[in-house]
């Protein structure tokens, strides 16, 4: 059990604004929210790799479809560091990944939602990335060191994905009638799923005191939301592209924008599994996962016979 | 003779018909290893088939924009997306379908193994400046391309009883499509009076070298080199495994021909 002591002086470092080490002590119940929180940035780091990827053979220029490769990849190297940073806290990567393909374990809800033209590859840059830029540049300053370290690479790398979906689907909404059609309907089906990625209302949020106290997080998810949808509405009327809210309004007093209700409804659905595309991207990860069982035993056997026959020879 | 079997008659003609082919190995072969985006058997490995992937396109790309530039169209673009499967020019082993991990790095060994030596040789021959300044940058990332291959055919051959298996039937799967890699056509020796390409079959001894080396480091048998060998791929006559592939990498831009996509 963790005294009271240790408890308090936890408390000061993170109120002194150090940042928290692998070896440092800390309370149970943070490194377990750390491990939930890291786990699950991986997880949909992973995740989302499927609905971009369903894009890579079709992109309509080499150009794009080397963009979409190298987002792809960096993808999984977000994936990869996350999960390095889960196993300063003394989990295998293993476990955590075998925790979302066989078990509850959460990814971001967003990565269940189709994309069915090449303007959602553009608005997923956009709107998706630059939602989790929004999160990700709080989360650089989080009170775990190695997650705030990882997310200030990984929004290096966030913003210029979202700068060149921006751009494409610039193009899209000033060029031929059928491209506009294409980019206005990707933003009617992904503005209110983008929204729910920052969570639900502060009210419904169990675990935000919590997580801002530890300094995890340094603000809420309404907070969060409101700064991404003020930022929105104006990229939105640079490109010609229409936010569908009708009752999106401007607040002189508060500076800020109000959006209609979010479908909370569709939120506690996908998150409880029952989304368009939830059992699909598990039943893709899942598969790969197996298929790749013999490789990776491989590998290992391999290794292992080599270091047998280094052994012997010294 | 071929339908498309057109000599090249001016040092121009030669380089574009080598740029050209040069080019399509490497998209198609892209193309293939894209496929594995998100579905790698660890993640290490979907980064490094995207890097390889990327690479490779990267590679057709400036080859295709440099041709487009000699034979006065748009773009590098063109040649990708607005020809159809018997205009192009790659051989048959790199468009048959991305099969299992095994295959895919039997694949990738046999083909960046052949790369390294032609590009080795193409460096010191090739007298067209910006041609060979874009061989010169390819090759080292086709050397990595060749380690990473090789190194995964010694783990998967020497591995399990399972991934021994697995390999081993991949590269007598393959092998049938190996030969194409050292036919050479009358395009060849056009290019070849121009400086601008090598006889192939000059340096053959080297990659069979390699190739039986690494096999047997790899506890493989190396299938018999003298039997039947698929050809004409160069010349546009492909396997139906082509069409299908251009059909999804073309649909979208062939759908919209006058939109901007770049």
């Amino acid at each position: 059990m963790d005294t009271q002591k240790q408890l308090d002086e936890f408390q000061q470092r993170i109120d002194n604004g150090e940042k928290i080490e692998p070896k440092d002590w800390m309370p149970e119940r943070y490194r377990k929210q750390l491990i939930r929180i890291m786990s699950q940035h991986a997880h949909s780091e992973i995740v989302g790799m499927l609905p971009e990827s369903n894009w890579i053979t079709r992109a309509p220029s080499l150009k794009r479809k080397m963009v979409l490769l190298a987002k792809v990849q960096d993808e999984a190297g977000h994936g990869l560091y996350l999960y390095s940073g889960t196993e300063t806290l003394g989990v295998e990567r293993r476990e955590l990944v075998e925790d979302y393909i066989y078990g509850n374990a959460k990814y971001s809800s967003i990565f269940n939602y189709p994309t069915l033209t090449y303007a959602d590859i553009c608005v997923i840059g956009w709107l998706v990335d630059g939602a989790a830029i929004v999160n990700q540049t709080m989360l650089a300053k989080s009170s775990y060191g190695p997650y705030a370290r990882a997310n200030i690479r990984i929004c290096k790398e966030e913003s210029f994905h979202k700068k060149q979906g921006y751009e494409m689907l610039a193009k899209m909404t000033s060029g031929t009638p059928e491209q506009k059609r294409m980019a206005q309907d990707a933003v009617n089906r992904w503005w209110w799923p983008t929204l729910m990625m920052f969570g639900p209302h502060d009210t419904d949020s169990p675990n935000s005191a919590e997580l801002i106290k530890w300094g995890v997080k340094t603000k809420t998810n309404d907070e969060l939301r409101q700064s991404f949808v003020d930022r929105m509405v104006m990229e939105a009327e640079a490109i010609d592209v229409t936010l569908p809210d009708p009752d999106m309004k401007y607040n002189e007093k508060t500076g800020h924008w109000e959006f209609g209700e979010i479908p909370w409804d569709e939120f506690w659905s996908v998150v409880k599994g029952d989304g368009p595309m939830n059992r699909e991207r598990i039943k893709a990860r899942r598969k790969a996962y197996e298929e790749g069982e013999w490789v990776r035993e491989a590998a290992m056997q391999y290794a292992r016979k080599k270091k047998l026959k280094e052994g012997k020879a010294s | 003779m071929s339908t498309f079997d057109t000599i090249p008659q001016t040092r121009k003609e030669a380089l574009i018909e080598i740029l050209l082919r040069l080019g399509d190995d490497r998209l198609i072969h892209g193309h293939r290893l894209s496929e594995w985006a998100g579905h790698g058997p660890e993640l290490e490995e979907d980064l490094a088939l995207a890097n390889v992937a990327l690479d490779m396109i990267g590679h057709a790309s400036s080859l295709y924009a440099y041709a487009a530039e000699l034979d006065g169209k748009e773009d590098e673009d063109y040649y990708a997306y607005f020809r159809d499967d018997i205009d192009f020019k790659n051989i048959a082993m790199v468009e048959l379908p991305r099969g299992d991990f095994a295959f895919t790095m039997a694949r990738q060994f046999l083909f960046s193994a052949f790369s390294y030596f032609l590009y080795d040789k193409l460096i010191k021959t090739v007298d067209d400046e910006q041609f060979n300044g874009m061989l010169q940058k390819h090759f080292k990332e086709i050397k990595y391309h060749l380690r990473h291959s090789r190194e995964w055919v010694f783990r998967l051959g020497d591995g399990t009883d399972e991934s021994h298996k697995r390999t081993q039937d991949a590269f007598d799967e393959i092998w049938m499509y190996t030969g194409e890699m050292f036919d050479m056509d009358e395009a060849d020796k056009a290019a070849i009076k121009h400086n601008l390409f090598v006889d192939v079959t000059s340096f053959k001894d080297e990659w069979k070298n390699l190739v039986n080396e690494t096999l047997e480091e790899a506890t493989l048998s190396v299938p018999d080199y003298d039997q039947y060998m698929f050809s004409g791929s160069r010349q546009g006559r492909h396997t139906e495994h082509l069409g299908p592939l251009l059909a999804q990498m073309q649909f979208l831009r062939r759908s919209h021909p006058d939109a901007e996509w770049k």
